[in-house]
């Protein structure tokens, strides 16, 4: 009756909690411009590093409409030609007629450049200001590559978080441990007045208060294991559908490295954070959970650090003795190590016949089996 | 049967290899001639390596065959390619391939009338195979400024430009075409080259459009998609888009350029491809056939009625990346009604978002598998709709307007008509892998709603995309292949129109063997199953209660011919619209006794199970 499943099967890599990592982080221009740093060039996180200018937005008049004449009449009442530059409500076309008795004007709708004159269609448009775009060095680090006018590589040594979902763009600050344990729920009694500019670490579950108190205060972002998913979507102002983030103008980024319900911050990413209270660390809440997957992340600079990073974890096999996180319902969050990964396909509770593997849980010493999709491979 | 000479020509390919470069597994199949036969030998399986650190397409591809090569004990590269022709046991005769890696195609359309024009130009789109980023026209209820920032920040790979039927309005065609120009937006792929336009609009508006068009964008002209109100001219535009694809998109993105000199056809964007199976599918049998590929992210629905293919994309329906996008679209209660368990729906709505940041995740208890399922019915069920909506009749047709029209929605009538749908495939993992296959029948059945005789039929492990392309060299490899390896056929759906008191009679069934005749009823509110191999047909009476429609109006009797499947003959006689009691204790009631009578979960489960784990879920 079972069907048949696929021949093999992805697994989720574990997400990278370090507290070696080493850190590139290329910061690029949408357009070529000024890099205004070089190789060498010692950086904190809100160093400039570049800018440009994008084209400004374009906006139509369509003369003809506006004066009541042809399209192909256009050019004989225009009061500029393209590549002009216009002011605002600058008049740009004007008729007289029946000796001045009538008179119609078209205005500049945007002080710009005039970019199109059209006598098929009657209308011209307008080019807006260009738009000044600045990007910063987002890690404090060092400048190790620049790519011509374009891009520079900013490198750091320090720990490492990857979170399951954030919102919110780039942040900086110090780091401010609220709970004393990764399970406690981060609550609003427990943001303080004076977190102006912090990046806040909860534990389990924050609520919705305690996020619009953090950034009431100003905090700059809040780093803690998970929430209600109404509590998220009332945040950002509409239904999470899709895992695509980072673009949300929230004032302040959030980072959730367990995910939805109440599920307590991992124990390794709690303390990694918890031991650095008070260190100048760097957030990106931008996730995207598709082909290409970005996770969000905590970075943590070391200063004047030279030692050798940890190996970035390989996505490898699973092998009798790896420690293994596991990722799905009964079982979520338990800690487990492999202990036998059977060959062939095996029938779960589901009836489904999937690959699996029969799992030592830490907390009780317990074998079980899990589908091999329901784990995730945790560094060591 | 014998072959005809044109499969004979076919029968010259000894061995195939096809693969799908999905976004995020690449997919290959062998297929063999054994005995004057085209089977599937077997399936590898690695992921897509199109982004960093492979940045080459191939990597994937050459790792799914070398799984290929080990299960079937076969050498099928050399020096880092595909070896062709086929050498004693060495290589294959032919190598085809399907492409969505990177996001597939993604086009955007401006028209001049949203459901005119606009309208044809996102069919064409759709049926070349497209993800539609975005539909800009006159009516959209955007500023000029809006149209053009969204052009610029979309990045597609290609916009398709319609407007005006032939001799018709020629300045607002141009006006666009000068928005588009004035936006200059840059290709998605490739920094250094010019972003392709196909202008498929009035005929009359040609010239000028290309002087507005020719100098920022590499524009082609095809023949116009909407020539008059009452016709539509999709081929042209559709061939040009596949073109463009191959020969920019595809040459721009990493590693493209050497998988197009592997193949020995033209490499199909993914969707197009299973749209060719379909329609070939349609064709071949004179039916009228519905498909839907529902994935992780999207979720395609396909459609041929006389003849009229029609492919829509609901891109954020899904059952793992867009499974959230499903919750918020149908609401929690929606997704719900279809458990017949009490799980707290805030802990419910908390494990569907789970799903989406943890996407390669299966369910592992039953609970969990029957909260996707419901998900799944919630997802087709959207995106049918939306499909409903979009594969209709012209729009801005003049019609002879009567009396139920002028009571009725108004607007163009869905080409999409239920009683005359023959067949329904069903396609992606909740379905092609749905532990047992009654799961995937009562999945499709509950969101599609079939009325009459409708046969249903799953494909076994998703190899539509890859036997679409083959059919572009051999159609008898690519037949074949469909019907003995690919398509599983799940049985038929009897399932009248209308509705009634519960437990009165719905319809009356009488079922003719070679010396058997057997009548079984089916009362209103019931489902019922009859096993029936899905090698054999039987010869039916359908005699629906009054009140109730099979296809020859209310009470009148039917004749069909049912096919089987591993599910056999379903009896619904549940009535259409599909209604679910409104009180929880009766909808719980009745969805664990259709469950039952169709062995969609294990007894034991249904009546004990569900209400401890939803307790704890």
């Amino acid at each position: 009756m079972s069907a048949p499943e696929p021949t093999t099967h992805g697994y989720t890599p574990g997400l990278r909690i370090t507290d070696r990592a080493l850190i590139r982080r290329l910061r690029r221009l949408p357009l070529p411009g000024t890099i205004h740093v070089k190789v060498g060039d010692e950086l904190r996180a809100e160093d400039l590093v570049g800018s440009t200018q994008l084209p400004g937005n374009v906006v139509n008049v369509n003369v003809a409409h506006e004066l009541s004449i042809t399209p192909e009449d256009v050019g004989h009442f225009l009061l500029v030609k393209e590549g002009d530059r216009v002011e605002l409500r600058q008049v740009i076309a004007e008729s007289k007629t029946f000796w001045g008795l009538f008179h119609s004007i078209a205005r500049a709708p945007i002080a710009g450049t005039v970019e199109t004159i059209s006598d098929v269609t009657g209308q011209i448009l307008v080019r807006g200001e260009p738009i000044q775009v600045q990007i910063d060095a987002y890690v404090d680090g060092t400048v190790v590559e620049v790519f011509g006018n374009e891009a520079v590589m900013v490198e750091s040594r320090g720990a490492l978080a990857q979170g399951i979902l954030g919102v919110g763009g780039e942040a900086h600050g110090a780091l401010r441990v609220l709970c004393d344990r990764p399970e406690q729920s981060c609550s609003a009694e427990l943001i303080p007045e004076d977190c102006a500019g912090c990046i806040l670490v909860g534990g389990g579950r924050v609520t919705l208060d305690a996020l619009h108190l953090a950034r009431e205060m100003g905090a700059a972002a809040v780093v803690t294991g998970a929430i209600d998913g109404a509590d998220l979507d009332t945040f950002i102002g509409r239904p999470l559908g899709v895992a695509i983030t980072g673009q949300e103008d929230l004032g302040l980024s959030l980072v959730l490295t367990e995910g939805f319900g109440d599920t307590p911050m991992r124990r390794r990413t709690f303390e990694l954070l918890a031991e650095r209270a008070g260190r100048r660390a760097s957030v990106n809440g931008a996730t995207q959970i598709r082909a290409g997957v970005i996770r969000p992340e905590v970075v943590v600079p070391e200063p004047g650090a030279t030692w050798q990073a940890r190996d970035e974890a390989e996505v490898r096999g699973l092998a009798a003795g790896s420690p293994v996180r596991l990722t799905r319902h009964p079982l979520f969050g338990e800690l487990a190590r492999i202990v036998e990964l059977p060959e062939e396909l095996t029938e779960i509770e589901t009836e489904a016949e999937v690959r699996v593997a029969c799992v030592r849980l830490d907390s009780t010493g317990e074998v079980v089996t899990v589908p091999r999709a329901n784990m995730e491979i945790i560094e060591e | 049967m014998p072959p005809s000479e044109h499969q004979e020509r076919d029968l010259e390919l000894r061995s195939i290899l096809a693969t799908d470069c999905g976004s995020t597994t690449t997919k290959a199949i062998l297929i063999e001639l054994v005995d004057r036969e085209y089977r599937l030998r077997v399936r590898g399986e690695a992921p897509t390596t199109v982004e960093a650190p492979f940045e080459d397409v191939t990597v994937g591809v050459l790792n799914a065959v070398r799984e290929v090569e080990e299960l079937s004990g076969r050498t099928l590269i050399r020096d880092g390619a595909i070896i062709r022709p086929q050498s004693g046991d060495v290589g294959v005769d032919a190598y085809v391939s399907t492409s969505s890696a990177g996001g597939g195609l993604q086009v955007m359309v401006v028209g001049l009338v949203r459901s005119m024009t606009a309208e044809s130009a996102e069919r064409a789109a759709l049926g070349a195979g497209a993800i539609v980023m975005d539909v800009l026209a006159l009516d959209d209820g955007r500023r000029d400024y809006e149209r053009i920032e969204r052009m610029r920040e979309l990045r597609p790979d290609m916009i398709l430009i319609s407007g005006g039927t032939d001799g018709g309005e020629v300045r607002r065609v141009v006006e666009m075409a000068e928005l588009v120009a004035a936006a200059n937006p840059q290709a998605r792929l490739g920094a250094s080259y010019e972003l392709p336009v196909i202008f498929a609009g009035n005929s009359a508006a040609r010239e000028l459009v290309t002087g507005a068009l020719e100098r920022a964008t590499q524009l082609t002209v095809v023949d116009n998609l909407r020539p008059s109100m009452e016709e539509e001219n999709l081929g042209p535009a559709r061939g040009e888009i596949q073109e463009l694809f191959l020969q920019h998109v595809m040459a721009q993105a990493p590693g493209y350029s050497k998988l197009i000199d592997w193949t020995d056809a033209d490499i199909m964007p993914t969707p197009a491809a299973v749209g060719t199976l379909i329609e070939a599918v349609a064709a071949r049998e004179g039916i009228n056939v519905v498909g839907v590929d529902i994935g992780g992210a999207t979720t395609d629905v396909f459609s041929v009625f006389d003849g009229t293919f029609n492919r829509t994309v609901s891109a954020n329906l899904g059952m793992s990346y867009s499974i959230s996008n499903v919750l918020a679209e149908s609401g929690i209660a929606n997704i719900l009604r279809w458990v017949a368990a009490h799980p707290n729906p805030n802990d419910l709505s908390n494990d569907i978002r789970n799903k989406m940041v943890r996407p390669t995740t299966i369910p592992q208890q039953m609970l969990g598998l029957m909260v996707e399922q419901a998900v799944a019915r919630e997802a087709l069920r959207l995106a049918f709709a939306q499909h409903k909506m979009l594969a209709s009749e012209l729009k801005g047709v003049q019609r002879q307007r009567d009396i139920s029209d002028a009571f009725g929605a108004g607007g163009a009538e869905t080409l999409v008509n239920m009683m005359r749908l023959d067949l329904i495939v069903g396609s992606g993992g909740v379905l092609s892998h749905a532990p047992r296959r009654s799961q995937a029948a009562l999945m499709m059945i509950d969101a599609f709603e079939p009325r009459g005789v409708t046969r249903l039929a799953v494909d076994s492990i998703f190899m539509m995309p890859q036997l679409g392309v083959l059919s572009t060299i051999s159609d008898t490899a690519a037949t074949q292949v469909f019907y003995r390896d690919c398509l599983v056929p799940l049985g038929s759906c009897i399932a009248p129109v209308g509705s009634g008191r519960a437990g009165n009679r719905c319809m009356t069934i009488t079922l003719r063997g070679p010396g058997e005749r057997s009548e079984v009823a089916v009362a209103v509110g019931e489902m019922k199953l009859i096993e029936l191999p899905a090698d054999e047909r039987v010869e039916v009476t359908i005699e629906p209660a009054r009140g109730f429609d099979v296809g020859e109006g209310r009470g009148r009797p039917v004749e069909a011919t049912i096919a089987g499947g591993t599910v056999g003959l379903i009896l619904d006689g549940r009535g259409r619209p599909l209604r679910l009691p409104g009180d929880d204790a009766q909808r719980i009631h009745a969805i664990r006794s259709w469950e039952r009578a169709l062995g969609v979960y294990p007894d034991s489960v249904l009546t004990q199970r569900l209400d401890e784990e939803a307790a704890g879920l």
